[in-house]
């Protein structure tokens, strides 16, 4: 990414950084949970990050926040990526949905809901997507195992 | 036995009263009309959609949990089965991601090949599109045709990997094997035959008038649309949009070929298949290139982290040996980190969010999917149209089970 464009997201998004890290080409802002939709609409509104590529989570069990919330925005002016990122506790695993700034939030939420049990506020539709209705438990969290088996319909008994 | 099924969706449609008119009709998730395993949900005045409630998963296996319990390499038969049309596609999309990790530079040679490689299995992937659509229109001429065709793409591609549909193709700083004795020459005949196949496509279909009736002006989508639902691809294209990760931010080799991204005007089911069909002509016009700029030299990277030692060596000499077991047991290690990486896949962009630790195996693999992105938009496409309309409209979103389901 072009260092002055990276420098005006850091001065109006991350004032008291320094410095905005670089992973791998694309800037990781590293958000308070608080900010996410504020941070969003300002990427969104003032640098035309007008795409939303992708929601998910990664679980890391045993830190006082467990789930990482990752988002990835597009630009499809300048052509550029940006991650979002903020931390959730397992106790309230809870962050503001982007629904109302990209419509496209409601599925990739609905996924991400349903792998990591993270809820989105302001998403009204958290049904399942990939999974079904009565699946127990969130299947990409670490502590849940592989081979759990919960078929819908019951295996006929041999 | 108890022989009550239960309901694994729950639809967002509240039942309505009996007598206003409106019925609620299931379709899928096994049906002609679904093209694939997904299952609509649509609230029909007549035969208009007034609303539809797009269920997909189906399909899913617990790709990105199986990931996490096996080594990198071993990853590269299940990148495989996600977009099964170009499975091509998806092997080099998530061997660039972990190159890009470890830092290797893959050889000129495998850069130019997986270029190659990338087009041709996106023309297999678009006549699948194409074809299937065009069948459920009811033309199987042009279905034959065109399955025709993608058989001989497929027996070809069966000549270099030694499978026709889920090659296992790539490797992480590399190919698995270099091009057999004649396969360029087969190339050139496949790419004659497709200039006669399709040009009798584009003779049955481009001014047919049931097919522009079924298509034109039928699954519309806005450019403002399709950014906001995060579409991409020819999705994103037939809009009017000229975005291609080839041609914004290249990798591999595009930016020493030279192509068109196509685009289309209104954004509707004719303009996705004409998209398609512009598209496949321009892949065809890169892999001429690419066999032109084919460079001579080895396919994998002379990089013992992550390339496997020659195979008589590792009869021979203890070191390869031991790299050698030490990369199957334990894998190549990657260093610790995240990386979004993406490719511009057949459906639009395929990314990989990969976070490892360290380890010989990834801590978390997730698959950006524009299949599932784009079923997410699906049921503006349908709403104001008629029943009929969702076979076609539902057709040209190019729903691939494995990539959206996962």
């Amino acid at each position: 990414m072009d260092a002055n464009l990276l420098e005006r997201i850091r001065h109006r998004l991350m004032p008291t950084a320094t410095e905005l890290p670089v992973a791998h080409g694309i800037p990781v802002l590293a958000l308070e949970p608080g900010q996410w939709l504020a941070s969003a609409r300002m990427l969104r509104d003032e640098f035309a990050f007008d795409m939303l590529l992708d929601v998910t989570a990664v679980d890391w069990p045993g830190q006082p926040l467990r789930f990482e919330v990752v988002a990835h925005l597009y630009s499809t002016r300048d052509l550029v990526r940006v991650r979002l990122k903020a931390r959730v506790s397992e106790g309230a695993p809870v962050i503001a949905s982007l629904l109302p700034l990209y419509p496209g939030a409601a599925f990739l939420e609905r996924e991400c809901h349903d792998m990591f049990g993270v809820v989105f506020d302001g998403n009204a539709d958290l049904r399942p997507i990939l999974l079904y209705e009565g699946f127990v438990g969130h299947p990409l969290r670490k502590d849940y195992p592989k081979r759990r088996e919960q078929p819908l319909v019951r295996y006929r008994n041999t | 036995m108890d022989l009550k099924i239960p309901n694994p969706v729950r639809s967002a449609f509240a039942p309505t009263p009996a007598n206003d008119g409106r019925v609620i009709v299931n379709i899928g998730p096994s049906h002609p009309a679904t093209h694939g395993t997904a299952q609509i949900i649509t609230e029909l005045d007549g035969e208009r959609v007034l609303r539809a409630d797009v269920h997909c998963g189906y399909l899913h296996r617990g790709f990105e949990k199986e990931c996490e319990s096996h080594t990198w390499h071993n990853l590269i038969p299940y990148v495989d089965r996600l977009n099964y049309c170009s499975g091509l596609i998806n092997d080099f999309a998530y061997c660039q991601a972990v190159e890009a990790l470890m830092d290797v530079q893959i050889t000129p040679r495998c850069r130019m090949l997986r270029t190659l490689l990338s087009e041709y299995s996106r023309i297999a992937d678009h006549i699948t599109c194409v074809a299937a659509a065009l069948m459920e229109l009811g033309a199987m001429t042009a279905f034959l045709y065109l399955m025709t065709l993608r058989d001989y793409i497929y027996e070809h591609l069966a000549d270099l990997t030694g499978a026709r549909v889920t090659y296992s193709y790539g490797r992480i700083g590399g190919l698995a094997r270099d091009l057999p004795e004649g396969w360029l020459k087969r190339l050139e005949e496949v790419l004659d035959e497709y200039e006669t196949y399709i040009g009798r496509i584009h003779g049955l279909m481009d001014h047919n008038r049931i097919f522009i009736d079924r298509m034109r002006r039928v699954g519309m989508l806005t450019p403002a649309q399709a950014v906001a639902y995060g579409c991409t691809g020819p999705m994103l294209r037939s809009t009017g949009l000229a975005r291609d990760l080839r041609r914004d931010t290249p990798y591999l080799a595009y930016a020493d070929l030279d192509f068109e991204v196509p685009v289309g005007i209104l954004g509707d089911n004719y303009d996705r298949y004409f998209v398609r069909m512009r598209e496949m002509d321009e892949s065809v016009h890169m892999i001429r290139q690419c066999v032109d700029l084919l460079p001579a030299g080895p396919i994998n990277a002379d990089d013992p982290r992550c390339v496997l030692p020659d195979k008589q060596l590792v009869y021979r000499e203890i070191e390869s040996l031991i790299t050698h077991f030490k990369l199957i047991i334990d894998g190549p290690r990657v260093p610790a980190g995240e990386i979004y990486s993406a490719q511009e896949g057949a459906n639009g962009e395929l990314g990989f969010y990969l976070v490892s630790t360290g380890e010989g195996q990834p801590y978390r693999v997730h698959c950006r999917a524009p299949s599932f992105v784009h079923v997410g938009v699906a049921h503006l496409m349908l709403q104001g149209g008629q029943l009929a309309d969702v076979v076609p409209t539902f057709g040209s979103i190019n729903m691939i089970g494995g990539e959206c389901d996962r």
